[in-house]
């Protein structure tokens, strides 16, 4: 019964998109699609524990969803939807019969994934859609991802799919000319699904390893759909060599630990491989774009042996042009703290309070925290104590909390 | 094929100031965007320009028995309901890259319009 339900539970996480994609094509409707695969995954329960799991459990679930969305499709033809999701035919797909067969499967993910994130969507319900559809989470999972109630996230999610049908978004992929503008919005998706989970918003655990896990399977996914895009390549890099240091974020009694006392010799090495490689063929594009550059600064990060023996100097190379593509005040703030140590705290407090009187970063815990943090070092005790205050503020997550109030003790102390 | 309305915004004091000249050239604007939907697949069943939001009258409460009139438009807005489009096209995509073509110095809102013919 376990290897069952295991057997479920991998075809699910891995399988869910290729089948509810392949749907789609049948079922003209996104929602009927969801319907009729959550049906067949639970028609397995039955089918694989009497005949046991198929060779190909993706194939099986997909015909199993396709002939009931077929089914449904024959059965009430009069409340079928006026308007079918527009479907861009496939040139591999002679006959809609065929689509019974297992051997004619198309790979509609990519089709899903731009449908997701379509620009016409706000980026909430973007990243709502793709965690819905794209990776079969469930609605009150997403809804605790992203700190808000299950009625209004269920309320996002069904305002997407309709705004889809009525608006007409394609179910297709962009032309070559939207795509990577297009592809962008996808990987801001999967970045800040990671950011949620890498320090999640709220609670007492800092990370939230469903949510990364979830996000690297989707990372990984685009990846094998579009090898060549160096974007792509940037942001599983990214989200890679971030992730090698999840383990050491947190001591044993789960308090915060800096990247400078994290123990380095417990971060998995294939898995910085992986992310160096990856860096090294997404910078081969010019100019390298946004994700791949801050690949390459996480692989710096994660390719010094000990923190002393950071390459500082490559950093604020990186973190310049990084600036130039992309200028953020997130992305200024960190080029702050490389300054910092380069020069010294105070060259570095003088980049955060310009920063500071631009405003764009008021309501963003890690400006106090990083100015507070600079002041300390420079002994600057009362001020900095005022920014902790600030900073413990701002803060979502308790175990950064207990991080600053301690610094907070500290500096008053 | 599915049916949009496009409004488009714009700041008024531009038209007012409008000479002749620019006239002509915003008229010569709309007809090569014309030219380009066709060309591109799409069919522009309407369009017209409006006069200035000064002009316009707005009557509501129609379900209380006693409407009322007012001058002005019906929402306030910075940049104001100029002109419209409504356009054939095959999806959203398409629809948005009609948008992108539109010359106007303001913005547009694409609008689905509904299928009531029925069947």
């Amino acid at each position: 019964m376990s290897r069952l339900a295991d057997a479920l539970d991998d075809a699910y996480r891995r399988e869910w998109a290729f089948v509810l994609a392949a749907t789609v094509r049948v079922a003209g409707s996104l929602d009927v699609a969801e319907e009729c695969v959550q049906d067949a995954f639970v028609a397995a329960i039955g089918a694989w524990s009497e005949r046991g799991v198929p060779d190909n459990p993706g194939a099986w679930l997909t015909t199993t969803a396709r002939r009931r969305a077929l089914d449904q499709l024959r059965r009430d033809r009069t409340l079928r939807s006026k308007l079918p999701l527009l479907i861009e035919p496939d040139a591999n797909e002679p006959d809609p019969a065929d689509l019974l067969e297992d051997s004619v499967v198309t790979d509609d993910r990519l089709r899903l994934v731009f449908t997701c994130c379509h620009p016409a969507l706000s980026a909430e319900t973007q990243a709502a859609l793709t965690l819905r559809l794209v990776c079969g989470l469930s609605t009150p999972r997403i809804a605790r991802a992203f700190l808000v109630s299950e009625a209004t996230m269920a309320a996002r999610i069904t305002r997407g799919k309709k705004k889809i049908e009525v608006a007409r978004i394609p179910f297709a992929i962009p032309a070559e000319s939207e795509l990577p503008e297009r592809l962008d919005t996808v990987l801001t998706v999967i970045h800040l699904f990671f950011t949620a989970g890498h320090t999640a918003s709220s609670g007492d655990e800092l990370v939230d390893a469903e949510v990364v896990g979830r996000s690297m399977d989707l990372a990984r996914l685009l990846h094998q759909l579009l090898p060549y895009e160096s974007e792509v390549q940037g942001l599983l890099a990214l989200l890679l060599l971030t992730d090698v240091r999840s383990q050491t974020r947190v001591d044993s009694n789960g308090s915060l630990v800096l990247l400078k006392d994290q123990n380095r010799s417990r971060w998995d090495g294939a898995q910085i491989n992986e992310g160096r490689s990856l860096v090294a063929l997404a910078l081969t594009r010019r100019p390298p774009g946004r994700f791949a550059l801050q690949a390459a600064i996480a692989a710096v990060h994660a390719g010094a042996p000990l923190y002393e023996e950071t390459d500082w100097a490559e950093l604020l190379g990186l973190y310049d042009v990084l600036l130039t593509v992309w200028p953020s005040p997130v992305v200024a703030l960190n080029r702050a703290v490389v300054v910092a140590e380069l020069r010294g705290p105070e060259e570095g407090l003088a980049i955060v309070d310009a920063i500071d009187a631009v405003g764009q970063l008021d309501r963003y815990a890690y400006l106090p925290a990083t100015r507070a943090d600079l002041l300390r070092r420079l002994n600057r005790r009362s001020e900095a104590a005022r920014s902790y205050e600030q900073a413990i503020e701002l803060v979502d997550n308790d175990v950064e909390r207990v991080f600053l109030q301690d610094r907070l003790a500290e500096v008053r102390g | 094929m599915a049916q949009y309305m496009y409004l488009i915004f714009g700041d008024e004091s531009e038209m007012a100031n409008a000479t002749q000249e620019d006239w002509a050239l915003m008229m010569k604007a709309h007809s090569e965007f014309a030219e380009q939907v066709t060309k591109l697949g799409g069919t522009i069943s309407h369009g017209e320009a409006l006069a200035p939001s000064p002009t316009a009258t707005t009557v509501r409460g129609q379900s209380t028995g006693s409407p009322s009139v007012t001058d002005g438009p019906f929402a306030e807005t910075k940049e104001a309901l100029g002109g419209f489009y409504v356009i054939d096209a095959k999806d959203l995509d398409q629809a948005i890259a009609f948008a992108k073509l539109l010359p106007t110095s303001g913005g547009v809102e694409i609008r689905p319009v509904i299928d009531t013919s029925g069947g």
